[in-house]
């Protein structure tokens, strides 16, 4: 594929006395799903917030389209373009989707809302992206579904032009047809050219999305291969034991500290 | 409710955006591309309603009930004297109230607001009173901790980055040190800056430090009784002689004055919802119907006329003086209540402060400053108790020590629950405080009025609070069912 548009070299980080995450590479292309798996308590989640600049990295290079970036907070990451949708979805349940969309990022006209413009720009969105559950981009989140909420959580991301979109766990509290929903939306967004980075438990969603699996093993990268490369079983191996045959870390005994 | 939505999703005909492509998914925004009639929009209001969203309905209809049934059982009750007599009594705590509406909406509480109004209405007093000389009127020592007390808040909030904090707390230390000769107006603009330094330092504690608000407010809620003690000293009192201060809560604009103010609300809504109304409808957005919007101006001009008009006209009990006009509070209040209004609608710090009132989390990852809103809501609300300090300070003409104590702050909490302000934070309006305001004084003046004993207002006014408390409770219970 094309140039990776995020490059993570060597991130190191700790929590106290915790090494939480050990010299991780990771590339994410655009118009590719990147699926980042590993057994919990691996640190997928670490990883995600260190990218979304929410806990500062201790060493190691981001490179963002090629350019080395430092990210001290979620503003940095916003400001290039790396959108995060978190597990519990970081909506206010007072707000409208509208609001909850442009929140932190309102448009504004001589200092005041632009609130038709906000409206407008956002259904646009939602209508690009081919969401159909919505009456009214006016409703309160409080009394959306489930799916619905995550929907809009992937959409602010999008409204942002955003190259990177992280999801964690998007599928994690959805029924079935819901789930089909959020991966539908989730192939979408790589196919209008983002990056994409898929945090999962689910096996299925994975194989289903995913271009390239990205296994997480006690903090270390143990593999990053193509999806149409390996089987369900050898990802479950590599998630759990962090090898597999050939892939995965050489001696799984070194990584346990 | 869910048959007339499905109705209206189907018949979506009306699609303003123009690319076809998008025609298909456009539509399923139903209710954001059809035009409503007004009945579809009362019906639309009724269901809401219904479903869990009071707002300040109950309220607004406890105070028409009220009104009735003061009116019936005593006959001075709805007389123009004593209206105008209920406004400027209702006005400190309506004040009060409006600014602890921003504190409630972040979930917080402040119990400090009450006496803190007593600090800063003691500080104008003093200024007043030794004719700009603080040093003088603290003595060396006090003067020194308060003058501390003033760097200390303009420390902390240049640490926030809370400029206008650290600007007021300055002004109030110039004033303070400069030794600016006295003269109503400095003495009213240092009290204000005197609230505004309480609210920073209050706020660094809970924002920054992490002080539950309820505790860092207890404890300054007993601090400042201490200081208003000390300013005043034992049994003391301080007299307010000025004039203009007296004028505040007591005086009322002429006949012509209170024609333009009344011309002015008028004309600045009408201005406001109509050009809102046709920037929607030309940008194909939905609006609501246009009679409607006429109807709810020409609603509002009706009864702004009938009320200038009633306090137009001569409301002295005796022949001696004529007293007539709309009263100072009034359009202080009605100024308060629209920037205060225009802030949490139309700005984004005020769409950030009820994002963080219903998701801290939420607020934080979407990058905006939470511990600078947080502490700014309590700058907020002190400033506003020491505006309130000042219009009670001039109805009684002077301050005591127990300014701002007893149930001041209680009373103005109040003001905004019963309004419909809810203390979980993340749901209220400005409107609120001010029709919870005037739920508590006619009650207040009502009970007054037929003789009853401050034994029976306290219980009637306890009982009502809990009435309003328990109807946003049940809704807020409703609204959970209805949702989803």
């Amino acid at each position: 594929m094309s140039e990776p548009i995020l490059e993570l070299r060597g991130i190191n980080k700790s929590f106290g006395p915790v090494h939480v995450l050990h010299d991780i590479d990771l590339d994410v292309n655009p118009g590719e799903v990147t699926a980042l798996v590993g057994d919990n308590g691996a640190g997928k989640s670490t990883l995600v917030k260190c990218i979304a600049g929410i806990h500062p990295t201790d060493s190691g290079e981001v490179l963002f389209a090629g350019e080395p970036v430092h990210i001290k907070g979620p503003r940095d990451a916003a400001d290039l373009g790396i959108e995060v949708v978190y597990q519990d979805l970081a909506l206010a349940d007072n707000l409208d989707i509208v609001q909850n969309m442009f929140l932190g990022r309102e448009r504004t006209k001589g200092g005041l809302l632009d609130e038709s413009d906000m409206e407008q720009a956002a259904r646009k969105t939602l209508a690009s992206l081919s969401v159909r559950t919505v009456k009214s981009v006016r409703t309160q989140v409080s009394s959306l579904s489930g799916g619905q909420r995550q929907t809009v959580a992937i959409a602010k991301a999008v409204l942002w032009n955003s190259k990177v979109v992280l999801l964690d766990e998007p599928t994690a509290a959805l029924g079935v047809a819901q789930t089909r929903q959020v991966l539908d939306l989730v192939r979408r967004l790589a196919e209008q050219g983002l990056g994409v980075v898929l945090i999962s438990h689910n096996m299925n969603d994975v194989f289903e999305v995913a271009d390239k699996i990205a296994c997480l093993y006690l903090g270390r990268m143990a593999a990053v291969v193509s999806t149409k490369d390996v089987t369900h079983g050898q990802v479950v191996e590599l998630i759990t034991a962090g090898r597999s045959g050939d892939l995965g870390i050489a001696r799984p005994e070194a990584a346990t500290i | 409710m869910s048959t007339e939505e499905a109705s209206k999703m189907t018949d979506t005909t009306e699609t303003h955006e123009a690319e076809p492509a998008q025609q298909g998914a456009i539509s399923d925004f139903g209710i954001d591309t059809t035009s409503r009639s007004a009945g579809e929009a009362i019906r639309d209001y009724w269901s809401s309603v219904r479903g869990g969203e009071l707002g300040s309905l109950p309220a607004l209809l406890g105070l028409i009930v009220l009104l009735i049934v003061f009116s019936s059982l005593s006959e001075s009750f709805f007389t123009l004297g004593n209206l105008a007599n209920l406004l400027q009594q209702g006005a400190s705590i309506t004040i009060i109230a409006m600014g602890l509406v921003f504190v409630l909406l972040l979930g917080e509480i402040d119990l400090s607001a009450g006496t803190a109004s007593g600090v800063t209405a003691s500080v104008m007093a003093l200024d007043l009173i030794n004719g700009g000389n603080l040093l003088g009127g603290m003595g060396d020592g006090v003067f020194y901790v308060f003058c501390g007390w003033l760097v200390l808040a303009v420390g902390l909030s240049l640490l926030m980055r809370l400029w206008t904090g650290a600007v007021l707390s300055g002004i109030a230390l110039l004033i303070a040190l400069l030794g600016v000769p006295a003269n109503a107006w400095i003495g009213m603009l240092l009290a204000i800056c005197v609230g505004a330094s309480i609210g920073c330092i209050t706020g660094y504690l809970v924002a920054k430090i992490g002080i539950p608000s309820f505790v860092v407010t207890l404890a300054l809620f007993l601090v400042w009784s201490g200081v208003v003690l000390q300013f005043i000293g034992q049994g003391g009192t301080l007299g307010l002689r000025d004039d203009t201060i007296f004028q505040v809560a007591n005086g009322n604009i002429s006949t012509v004055g209170s024609w333009i103010l009344c011309l002015l609300a008028v004309g600045g809504y009408a201005a406001v919802v109509l050009s809102r109304h046709y920037t929607r409808l030309r940008k194909g957005l939905v609006a609501s119907p246009t009679a409607l919007v006429l109807a709810k101006i020409g609603g509002l001009a009706l009864l702004a006329a009938v009320a200038t008009f009633a306090l137009t006209q001569n409301r002295s009990p005796t022949n001696l003086v004529v007293i007539s006009g709309v009263p100072y509070v009034v359009p202080l209040v009605l100024v308060l209540l629209v920037i205060g209004t225009f802030v949490l609608d139309r700005t984004s710090y005020g769409r950030h402060l009820y994002a963080v009132g219903g998701n801290k989390e939420a607020a934080r990852r979407a990058g905006i400053n939470v511990e600078k809103i947080r502490m700014s809501v309590f700058v907020i609300a002190s400033s506003a108790a020491a505006i309130g300090a000042i219009v009670y300070s001039s109805k009684v003409g002077s301050v005591d020590p127990n300014a701002g104590g007893g149930n001041t702050l209680l009373m103005s909490v109040g003001a905004a629950v019963i309004g419909g302000t809810s203390l979980f934070g993340g749901k209220g309006r400005l409107r609120d405080a001010v029709i919870g305001g005037a739920v508590l004084a006619v009650i207040a003046n009502g009970m007054g009025l037929l003789k009853q004993p401050s034994a029976v207002v306290f219980m009637v006014t306890g009982l009502v609070l809990l009435l309003a408390a328990s109807v946003d409770a049940l809704s807020r219970r409703r609204a959970a069912t209805a949702a989803r």
